[in-house]
């Protein structure tokens, strides 16, 4: 999949003229294609893959919302009956869907649609947008970040961990079979695990990954049990060290209103703002031994050598030896 | 007293925060101002016609303003934060309506999309941290530990440290302003402290 991609970008389109209209409109396909081409340095992976730059609920007919992709400003406009415009600020082609509450661009040449959320479709579970947060840090890294276990008992004690239950016991990682990873049999003691928990409790976890930058989690609901709540994290890339976080719950019904679950997500990943900003290198090392891995980082391991497997190099610093024997 | 409240501005931190040093309770009630616009709604505006947060109510009583509210949380719980004879009291609540409208808005730009000019205000942020870290270095050698002349902290520290720390979310450093840093330390350490997201509490395992 990602080499098919690969091969469609450095593919420069080679219009013909014919007629008038037509050249007219190959005008625009071909200055769509010379900025691709002119954006060699970005990487087709996530060139031609789709990305989330704004939720409905927060674009304001009175004022468009500007944002950056992949280093490309971009306007976002709504009008009065709620038509959602997203255009590059360069006049350059792009392709757009809405899902999820998300406005959704794609700046390449799209092989897949907009990732498919069984979840979504499930009546009781209603998809709540939490709110796009900036934050400055590579995209990678804040992927790595959503599945680090170890730091739950840290960054967000008295929420999703504690001390002295810090511990990190085992858990499995397997390849998906479309691409990407999964974490199961993850557990750990949440004093408040969601904004319904009126107890801590020990927590199961199941974590994705997807796309390079698409992670979601499924976690024990505190009175559903045997059911998982769902968030799902999605990264918008706007530049290979910054990026904005969409957060989306796909949370079973437990009392809780949207502004609760608000309120909660956007305070723990606020927490993990700094913590993300403050890492060194900024961007995520693919090296195996970059970093000094213990057992607890299994996922975090597994996401970064599947990611130096499809090649990408946008938000990260590769590993030489390895991208060349997984090409 | 009831507190309408969004986790995430300085100035609804700058409440949580004064009445946790001076043991008032407060009732919270989430307003989701982000992403959602409650602060828009009719409800919310019959509360407060302009729309802002935070808004204490106790009984009748109604503030709308955040520094008014330290004042009526000090006098009613413990008026050594509030000097009220000393004019210095004056700047310093002015100089936090400074970095409200440079810093904070520089943070609600760069985190949250709000719409302005964020190098504009980080470059008036800028100019601020500087003249604090100035006027906090020439305090420490005159003995002086919090931005008042009292030996006791007052409101001004409160209402000027919710921005300080949260200074990164806006693009800014106390990397090279060591004197500010002691400070933010000393405020964290203070008896009563609770952090909010972004802001990292005393110790790293201890939170409320
Ligand atoms: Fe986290």
């Amino acid at each position: 999949m990602a080499r098919f991609a690969r091969t469609i970008a450095h593919t420069p389109g080679c219009p013909k003229k014919r007629n008038r209209a037509a050249a007219k409109t190959r005008w625009t396909l071909r200055r769509g294609g010379l900025a691709t081409a002119a954006m060699t340095a970005i990487d087709p992976i996530v060139w031609n893959d789709w990305h989330p730059v704004a939720a409905r609920c927060t674009l304001d007919p009175a004022r468009a919302h500007t944002t950056v992709l992949l280093n490309q400003p971009l306007t976002i406009a709504i009008d009065g009956a709620g038509t959602i415009t997203a255009r590059r600020d360069d006049g350059g082609a792009l392709h757009q869907d809405e899902r999820y509450g998300l406005v959704w661009v794609c700046l390449g040449t799209p092989d897949r649609p907009v990732l498919v959320i069984a979840e979504a479709d499930e009546p009781d579970r209603p998809a709540v947008v939490v709110g796009a947060v900036a934050v400055r840090a590579a995209g990678p890294r804040v992927i790595e970040n959503f599945l680090d276990l170890g730091h739950l008992g840290y960054v967000h004690a008295g929420y999703l961990g504690d001390d002295p239950h810090t511990r990190v016991l085992p858990y499995s990682v397997a390849a998906l079979p479309q691409g990407g990873i999964i974490a199961t049999g993850c557990r750990m003691y949440q004093p408040q695990a969601s904004p319904a928990a009126t107890e801590g409790f020990d927590v199961e976890y199941v974590y994705k990954v997807e796309r390079a930058l698409i992670t979601c989690l499924y976690k024990s609901n505190p009175l559903h049990r045997d059911r998982f709540d769902v968030i799902y994290l999605f990264v918008q890339p706007v530049t290979e060290t910054t990026s904005v976080a969409h957060p989306l719950l796909l949370c079973l019904p437990d009392g809780t209103t949207p502004q609760g679950l608000r309120a909660f997500q956007q305070t723990i990943f606020l927490q993990d703002k700094p913590i993300l900003e403050n890492q060194r290198p900024a961007r995520l090392p693919l090296a195996d031994g970059a970093d000094t891995p213990i057992a607890a980082d299994k996922s975090s391991v597994a996401y970064r050598r599947w990611l130096s497997a499809i090649g990408l190099t946008w938000g990260v610093i590769p590993a030489p030896a390895k991208a060349a024997r997984a090409a | 007293m009831i507190l309408y409240d969004a986790h995430h501005l300085p100035e609804c931190y700058a409440v949580r925060l004064f009445a946790a040093l001076v043991g008032a309770p407060l009732t919270l009630v989430p307003v989701d101002v982000y992403p959602g616009h409650e602060h828009r709604s009719d409800d919310f505006l019959a509360r407060n016609p302009l729309g802002t947060l935070p808004v204490l109510v106790d009984g009748d009583t109604v503030w709308t303003d955040w520094q008014e509210m330290l004042a009526a949380l000090a006098l009613r719980h413990d008026a050594a934060w509030f000097p009220a004879h000393d004019p210095a009291l004056i700047g310093w609540l002015g100089m936090a309506r400074d970095l409200a409208a440079s810093l904070g808005l520089a943070r609600l730009i760069d985190t949250f999309g709000a719409p302005g000019d964020a190098a504009a205000a980080r470059a008036h942020a800028d100019v601020l941290l500087d003249e604090i870290e100035r006027r906090r270095w020439f305090g420490e050698r005159a003995g002086k530990v919090w931005v008042m002349p009292q030996a006791h902290p007052t409101i001004a520290d409160v209402a000027v440290f919710v921005f300080i720390a949260l200074c990164e979310d806006a693009g800014l450093s106390l990397r090279d302003r060591p004197a500010l840093r002691r400070w933010i330390d000393r405020v964290r350490f203070a008896p009563g402290f609770i952090a909010m997201s972004g802001v990292f509490p005393p110790m790293a395992n201890v939170t409320r």
